[in-house]
């Protein structure tokens, strides 16, 4: 496993008992959870491989809730950890032993649609698709939809900088939200971006997203909503080999078309979810991709049939383009479905995030089949083909210590040759505390530096989310003396960009 | 991204100036070609008189490989140098910056943030410039080297920094080197002309939108709505069909949509102070009694009056915006909106984080908090 975290550890139980007598002065008794058997649910988020059980667990029903809460937790010197649906995957929201785990979830309202403007005011923990729900009445839709949008919250999808398949057209969370409000850790009100499309100052927006709960805790969200096409169709590509599939991707970007979609999933994943959801996948080809359009009747004919050409004159081997919606929701229900069929087929498994340059695919799929072997674990691949960002899927039982310790290692592996071949450890699932060492890595100390001092620009007293998302510069000293791969530091001629 | 040799000495003049400026206080003026010294404040000096730092001979391409959509160039770079180069593999940046002057290069449209007709519009190939920044390399106030982000298309390790670097007007840092997405550029273009008034026009551009048409950019002005389409072939003729209004021929079209991004039609032609007043695109009308030009579906109102900044400034807070003083000061107004106190704390504590002494570009964007 990893070295030890920052905030994993036994309960202090008088330290328990003042923040639970002060939390109880304000919110009532539902409100505040203690007991062990309350608080266990919430021990982890989808990284099931960290648990911490928390301190306490608050549940605010109001953004007014959420300022006393956090004042309360700034007069005791108490730690804050934000959490949404609980569905993040790099233990972004792992509760600190010490700490409040602040659950956002009762906050729940959508406050207003304005179809005429195309934006949504949602509360933070709105979950992803039912903003959709709400705003299909007027034909529009939020476009981010990360595979886990039926329980993800958008403040989670804030926090993290959520993707989905559509977001090679539609954009990420950045993209499509103009808004946030919120508290610092101190209790202060704080709004940044508007219903306008610049403000006066800086850009402040574009730090809060992404940053993983540790500058503010939102409590508001303002969305933009996109009309929903008249019609999308999809694309099943085979291909006989994945360096063909790579191309065919490369190709299809270089006609200067931007798919609504651009998935690949290899044959290790088409034979997992296949017996699972039936998408009707090609379970001969070595690699399958899922190109989609969307748009009116015309303009879906004229660019499946652009693509079409460009995926047949590079290599693909069959090509089926569904016939009819419910067709299309079946080739990516194998796509969207992959993380829950991995879990079928395995005890456990550790879904990785990095992205690469789209032309480093097929040395990248190569290297990780020689890691399937080296450490004898299976590890079947989906991916945003069209943005480079590599799912693969480690296969490992967590019963088994020593699968466990391949698993880790394996994936550290394919997080430093993410980083290698001049990408990132993470494209949307974001550093939390699996990805907190690699962090060393992937940025020189200065950089490292810039980071520690906007988060205390926002956090002085480091207390919102501690130990998530940006290491400290003496974990990395720790890392960088412990981390050494055949007598030298790893990858150390890169120059990093 | 490698700093290739011959671009040494280049990187460490700027290096040892901004050191020495760190050492002494010494407040600097980032200026690049000067195309937008009109922008923004005067850099105040903080405590004494800015010396200049020009990042012009840093400059070059460094990577581009046209399938991977990503550009990174130098700061000092020609912004036509780079447009010149996109435009022959068919791509395009997809906030069709202005350049304000031949000597416009890519670290000051970064910096400055602007974004041109195409900003708001419809799909993947519209935005505002951080939509699309990937990566940058900054030289912060105590003259050390930074690294943001990347060059690949979804990247969430660290902070977003690169995108908060568009528009943060030389205040963080010295721009260096960035990435920057690109787009292709689309398969097919009409622009159309029709008259309505202004209210009409708001109206129609947000039909047209919830219609998912193809529109790329909008400009209305006395009477007169003119919008381009971009997309598929078949998306551009359904949405002539549906637009209507009379067409401009391929070289109008050209020549109309670079004089409003740059400034040049008979609009801007006038020595009244020049407003930039960004509200959302719903809203009423500024109804002030000045000309207007507007664009971005009605989300950027240009506005020539001589009425008072707080008149201007409270109407766009009124309608949910704000308002820039743009061009035509006539000298005593403080060129962008004023923060609110937690806003104005954050954010110099956010400009100390990279620029410790307040070296870069003091007061160009807000009067910066003492330090
Ligand atoms: C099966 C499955 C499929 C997935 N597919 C995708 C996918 O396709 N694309 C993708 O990008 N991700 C995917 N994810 C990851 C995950 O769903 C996203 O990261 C999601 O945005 C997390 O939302 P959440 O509400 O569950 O947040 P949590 O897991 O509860 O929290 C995530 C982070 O956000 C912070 N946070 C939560 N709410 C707030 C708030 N209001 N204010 C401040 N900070 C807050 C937490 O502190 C934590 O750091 C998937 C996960 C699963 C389990």
């Amino acid at each position: 496993m990893q070295p030890v975290l920052e905030g994993m550890g036994a309960i202090d139980l008088p330290l328990q008992q003042r923040v639970v007598a002060a939390l109880r002065t304000y919110l009532p008794a539902d409100a505040v959870l203690f007991e062990a058997e309350q608080t266990r649910p919430y021990e982890c988020d989808g990284l099931t491989l960290y648990r911490q059980v928390p301190m306490i667990v608050v549940l605010p029903a109001t953004e007014a809730d959420v300022r006393e809460i956090l004042r309360i937790a700034s007069a005791l010197g108490v730690p804050v950890v934000p959490r949404g649906a609980g569905t993040g995957l790099s233990g972004g929201a792992l509760p600190h032993a010490a700490g409040i785990l602040l659950s956002l979830a009762k906050l729940n309202r959508v406050l207003e649609l304005d179809p005429e403007a195309r934006t949504a005011r949602v509360e933070p923990g709105v979950r992803n698709l039912a903003i959709s729900q709400a705003a299909e009445p007027f034909g529009l839709y939020y476009a981010p939809d990360p595979s886990s949008q039926v329980a993800c919250t958008i403040g989670g999808n804030v926090a993290e900088n959520s993707g989905g398949v559509h977001c090679l057209k539609y954009g990420l969370t950045v993209n499509n939200v103009l808004a946030v409000r919120g508290y610092t850790v101190l209790g202060e009100p704080v709004e940044f971006g508007s219903a306008a499309l610049d403000g006066p100052g800086l850009d402040l927006l574009s730090l809060i997203v992404g940053s993983e709960g540790t500058l503010i805790v939102v409590t508001e969200v303002l969305v933009r909503l996109v009309p929903k096409p008249v019609l999308a169709r999809c694309i099943m590509a085979s291909f006989a080999e994945v360096d063909a599939a790579g191309d065919a991707v490369a190709a299809v970007i270089a006609a200067g078309i931007i798919p609504a979609g651009l998935e690949m999933m290899d044959q290790a994943a088409t034979r997992m979810v296949e017996p699972f959801v039936k998408a009707g996948y090609d379970l001969e080809a070595a690699a399958i991709l899922l190109c989609e359009s969307d748009g009116t009747v015309d303009e879906v004919a004229e660019e499946i049939e652009r693509m079409s050409t460009v995926l047949r004159a590079h290599g693909a081997t069959r090509l089926a383009v569904s016939a009819n919606e419910a067709e299309r929701l079946r080739f990516w229900a194998g796509r969207k479905n992959a993380f829950p069929a991995a879990g079928r087929v395995s005890p456990d498994y550790y879904c990785m995030d990095g992205t690469i340059p789209r032309h480093q695919l097929g040395r990248v799929l190569g290297a990780i089949r020689d890691m399937e072997v080296k450490y004898n674990l299976r590890c079947p691949n989906v991916f945003h083909a069209g943005d480079g960002n590599l799912h693969p899927l480690i296969l490992f039982d967590a019963n088994d210590a020593d699968s466990v310790a391949r698993a880790d290692a394996f994936g550290v592996a394919i997080l430093e040759l993410s980083i290698a071949v001049g990408g990132t450890v993470t494209g949307e699932h974001g550093v939390g505390v699996e990805k907190i060492n690699q962090l060393c890595l992937q940025f020189d100390e200065v950089t490292r530096a810039a980071f520690i001092n906007i988060r205390l620009a926002f956090d002085p007293t480091q207390r919102l989310n501690p130990g998530k998302a940006i290491p400290t510069l003496h974990r990395c000293a720790e890392y960088g003396r412990a981390h050494v791969h055949h007598g030298a530091v790893a990858f150390p001629e890169l120059e990093r960009f | 991204m490698p700093t290739t040799p011959q671009h040494l000495p280049e990187l460490a003049r700027l290096v040892d100036q901004v050191c020495m400026a760190a050492a002494q206080r010494q407040p600097l003026t980032i200026r690049a070609g000067g195309t937008k010294d009109f922008y923004g404040n005067a850099v105040d000096g903080n405590t004494g008189v800015a010396e200049q730092l020009d990042p012009r001979s840093y400059s070059g391409v460094i990577a581009y490989q046209p399938t991977e959509l990503v550009i990174t160039a130098r700061a000092g770079t020609p912004l036509r140098e780079i447009e010149t180069l996109i435009a022959a593999q068919g791509q395009m940046f997809g906030f069709e910056p202005p350049h304000f002057g031949v000597g416009a290069t890519f670290g000051g449209c970064i910096a400055a943030g602007l974004a041109g007709p195409r900003r708001a519009g419809m799909g993947p190939a519209a935005g505002a410039i951080r939509d699309f920044m990937l990566g940058a390399r900054v030289l912060n106030g105590t003259g050390q080297i930074q690294q943001f982000g990347g060059t690949v298309m979804k990247n969430v390790a660290g902070y977003d920094v690169s995108r908060l670097l568009a528009g943060s007007m030389g205040t963080l840092g010295v721009l260096l080197e960035a990435s920057v997405k690109l787009v292709p550029r689309p398969f097919s273009e009409d622009t159309r002309r029709l008259a309505c008034d202004e209210v009409q026009a708001r109206a129609l551009l947000s039909r047209w939108a919830r219609a998912s048409l193809a529109v790329s950019a909008s400009c209305w002005c006395e009477g007169q709505l003119v919008v381009r389409l971009s997309g598929a072939h078949s998306a551009v003729m359904h949405g002539i069909a549906v637009v209507g209004g009379e067409d401009l021929s391929a070289a109008e079209a050209t020549a109309f949509w670079s004089g409003v991004r740059e400034q040049t039609v008979d609009f801007f032609a006038q020595s009244f102070p020049l407003w930039r007043v960004s509200v959302p695109a719903t809203a009423d009308s500024l109804a002030l009694g000045a000309p207007e030009l507007q664009e971005w579906g009605g989300a950027l109102r240009w506005v020539a009056t001589t009425l008072p900044a707080a008149t201007v400034r409270a109407r766009a807070a009124t309608l949910g915006g704000h308002a820039t003083l743009f061009r035509n000061n006539p000298g005593g107004v403080v060129a962008l909106t004023p923060l609110s106190a937690i806003q104005q704390s954050l954010e110099s504590r956010v400009r100390a984080a990279f620029d410790p002494h307040g070296i870069f570009n003091s007061g160009r964007m807000h009067a910066n908090a003492a330090c």
